[in-house]
């Protein structure tokens, strides 16, 4: 480890700011372009999966 | 190897291959980007010169290296789909746009961080910043000239042209350290002879930038299998392995 306390760590001698700041906004991006298309998929699956059962529960009912 | 590349032509192979792969990569990446993030962050020596400020590097580097190797991803998906009609090179192009488009954006911003306790300015109109910004242009516009059209064939051979086109900038992005007088430092890391940082530096540097490899790769997948999904929502094998 090369800070001694949590507040030295959060400081990095005046650069904290810049640094966190960095990474943060980069963890962020990562986030949301992980999470958008699997949001985005797992909707379509959604209506593909409805769709099927309700051509499934049409065609019973015509039988 | 011509078995290989008819599987790479399929969409129900990509697909089965896309589910196979994103549960092991999905939490590999994660963990290398903690590790790497907290290696660089608390572990790594503090920097003589620019103090802790220096951290932002391993952000920086590694995702300004992932934003050209993912132009030439786009550019190379963008020549097969132009010259063999292959419809999963197209998706595999536009993919790799927003993504390439994140890692520049995500390049520049920590650059601008790094910049004003470094250089003293957000923004200077320097080569190598410069011709980034160029790159996160031509990722925008690929993106965009998809849109513009209504006819998506047309559409598609567009941006796999502009793509192509627009490969004449990566070169000048590498050389632009060289050819022009710069602020930006000129690369510390080399294939050949000694690199000009040490080790105790490089090596999370290094893990970084495999993390961030991995991280391409993975939200490549995840792109390619939204589209996949949306492109062959009414086919019989895409309905068959939702379903089942």
């Amino acid at each position: 480890m090369q800070f001694d306390s949590f507040a030295a760590a959060v400081t990095m001698g005046g650069h904290g700011g810049f640094v966190w700041a960095a990474y943060a906004i980069t963890f962020v991006v990562i986030l949301v372009m992980i999470v958008r298309p699997v949001m985005n998929t797992r909707s379509m699956k959604g209506t593909i999966q409805r769709e099927f059962d309700r051509k499934q529960a049409h065609e019973k009912d015509a039988s | 190897m011509w078995r290989i590349i008819h599987q790479l032509g399929s969409p129900p192979w990509v697909y089965r291959f896309c589910d196979r792969v994103i549960p092991w990569l999905l939490p590999l990446t994660a963990v290398a980007l903690i590790v790497g993030s907290t290696w660089g962050l608390l572990f790594a020596p503090t920097d003589y010169k620019q103090g802790d400020s220096y951290r932002i590097i391993y952000i920086h580097v590694p995702a300004a290296v992932v934003s050209l190797a993912g132009y030439y991803i786009m550019a190379f998906a963008g020549l097969v789909s132009l010259v063999w009609r292959i419809k999963l090179a197209d998706l595999a192009m536009r993919a790799a746009a927003p993504i390439g488009a994140a890692f520049t954006a995500v390049a520049l911003i920590t650059g601008a961080i790094w910049g004003k306790p470094t250089w003293g300015a957000w923004w200077v109109w320097d080569a190598r910043v410069t011709s980034m910004l160029i790159l996160f242009f031509l990722y925008v516009g690929v993106i965009a000239l998809f849109e513009a059209y209504d006819n998506k064939t047309i559409a598609a051979r567009a941006c796999a042209i502009l793509s192509l086109v627009g490969t004449v900038n990566i070169p000048i992005i590498y050389k632009s350290v060289d050819w022009w007088y710069s602020l930006h430092q000129p690369a510390s890391i080399k294939f050949t002879g000694s690199s000009a940082i040490d080790a105790s530096m490089l090596y999370p540097l290094l893990g970084m930038i495999v993390a961030f490899y991995a991280l391409f790769a993975l939200l490549l997948m995840l792109n390619l299998k939204q589209s996949l999904t949306s492109e062959y929502a009414q086919s019989n094998w895409l309905i068959k392995r939702i379903t089942t």
